[in-house]
């Protein structure tokens, strides 16, 4: 017979507690302006912005990858901090649809 | 999971201690085990049946973080298992400067292979912003009212950088949650030394400061641009490294934005609180040479 002593959770389990619907605002990136540098990865609290590979071009012979921020909404409790910090001002936070009269 | 934490924790939206948490576990890959006493982090983490540690994790009560960390490292040395992770403790400020100072210190005198993290939100936040050991002069908590006689904490920050440096451990850092690149590079050297390492990173908290989700970081370099809190490296006792500042703002420029000093303004002592400020400021500047 097994027994297990205490509670146990499994690694990453608060995944299941989706905190999307916790703010007003949602940050909103704007492809044009941002230059996939990852600031705004190292800083959000809520582990919901992630710097993706979207395309590749060519600059002086070399093969260059195109990184872009992405939101994951499931998760994005609309702090804000990806906007304060972005360097390129490429993140605008605006009024959920839900929220606008 | 590239941050080994993971999203759908509790934290208040714009919490700092998130993104200290996940620097740190990212410069040392995942490769831990995660001592971390009762707390914020604690609350927002693990709550039951949600856990959002990607690392082996265990909490243990407020006093103890620190012995039982010596007790996985001893248990570790023990079984032969050192090369498997470090073992760092996420400890707040409370039970790193009042609560669990004394099993601290038994563990910086033992030397125990242990990175000591200790996020300093400046107040028990966890409970609803009663004043620590860690908490400045001036700060308007629940257990230190601003009121008609009293401004706020009276006496002054516990310096715990040189309580570590009195026990002679090899590392002792400060950073700031403002620049992660610092907090991952001092992990990095950190878990180069063989002992009791510890760093100090200032970690502002939304709603016992009083401040917007989105000024955590604002608030968090504005500490370190006006010189109150320094941003420090020691290696085995000697000051090797400080983050220098280029133009040192006024300590009013970073009062003004928090809610916990704004009675400073108009109280009839806040005057004297916060030339005492500047006066600290002013200390911190010319014992580290932080002006450039």
């Amino acid at each position: 017979m097994k027994i297990t002593l205490g509670a146990v959770s499994k690694p990453y389990s608060a995944l299941k507690m989706k905190t999307g619907d916790w703010g007003t605002h949602w940050p909103k990136v704007d492809e044009e302006l941002c230059t996939g540098c990852g600031t705004c990865e190292m800083f959000c609290p809520d582990m919901c912005i992630e710097v993706v590979k979207v395309g590749e071009e060519e600059v002086n012979g070399k093969i260059k990858e195109i990184k872009k921020a992405k939101v994951n909404y499931d998760y994005c409790k609309g702090c804000g901090l990806c906007a304060e910090v972005c360097p390129a001002n490429a993140i605008k936070m605006e009024l959920k649809d839900i929220y606008k009269v | 999971m590239k941050f080994f934490f993971s999203s759908g924790h509790g934290a208040c939206p714009g919490c700092s201690l998130p993104i200290a948490v996940k620097n740190v576990l990212y410069a040392l890959e995942g490769k831990c085990f995660v001592v971390n006493p009762t707390g914020c982090l604690e609350i927002i983490s693990s709550q039951y049946d949600r856990s959002a540690w990607g690392v082996p994790y265990i909490h243990s009560v407020f006093e103890n973080a620190a012995a039982v960390a010596a007790g996985i490292d001893a248990a570790l040395k023990a079984l032969g298992r050192k090369d498997e992770g470090h073992v760092v403790v996420f400890a707040g400020d409370g039970a790193t400067a009042d609560i669990g100072i004394g099993c601290l210190s038994g563990m910086f005198d033992r030397n125990h292979d242990v990175l000591y993290i200790c996020l300093d939100n400046e107040a028990y936040q966890n409970t609803g912003n009663q004043q620590s050991g860690l908490t400045p002069p001036g700060s308007n908590t629940t257990t230190t009212p601003a009121g008609k006689i009293l401004p706020g904490k009276i006496g002054r920050k516990k310096d715990m950088v040189a309580f570590a440096l009195a026990h002679k451990i090899p590392y002792v850092a400060t950073a700031s949650v403002a620049y992660p690149n610092d907090i991952r590079r001092k992990v990095k050297r950190a878990v180069e030394f063989e002992g009791a390492k510890y760093i100090q990173i200032l970690c502002p908290c939304v709603t016992g400061w009083g401040i917007n989700s989105n000024e955590t970081i604002k608030v968090a370099r504005l500490a370190v641009e006006t010189a109150l809190y320094p941003i420090v490296e020691y290696e085995n006792g000697e000051l090797v490294r400080v983050r220098k500042i280029k133009e040192r703002k006024p300590v009013e420029e970073y009062l003004k934005i928090q809610r916990r000093f704004r009675h400073l303004f108009k109280h009839p002592k806040g005057r004297e609180i916060i030339e005492e400020l500047q006066r600290i400021a002013d200390e911190n500047a010319k014992r580290f040479g932080l002006d450039e």
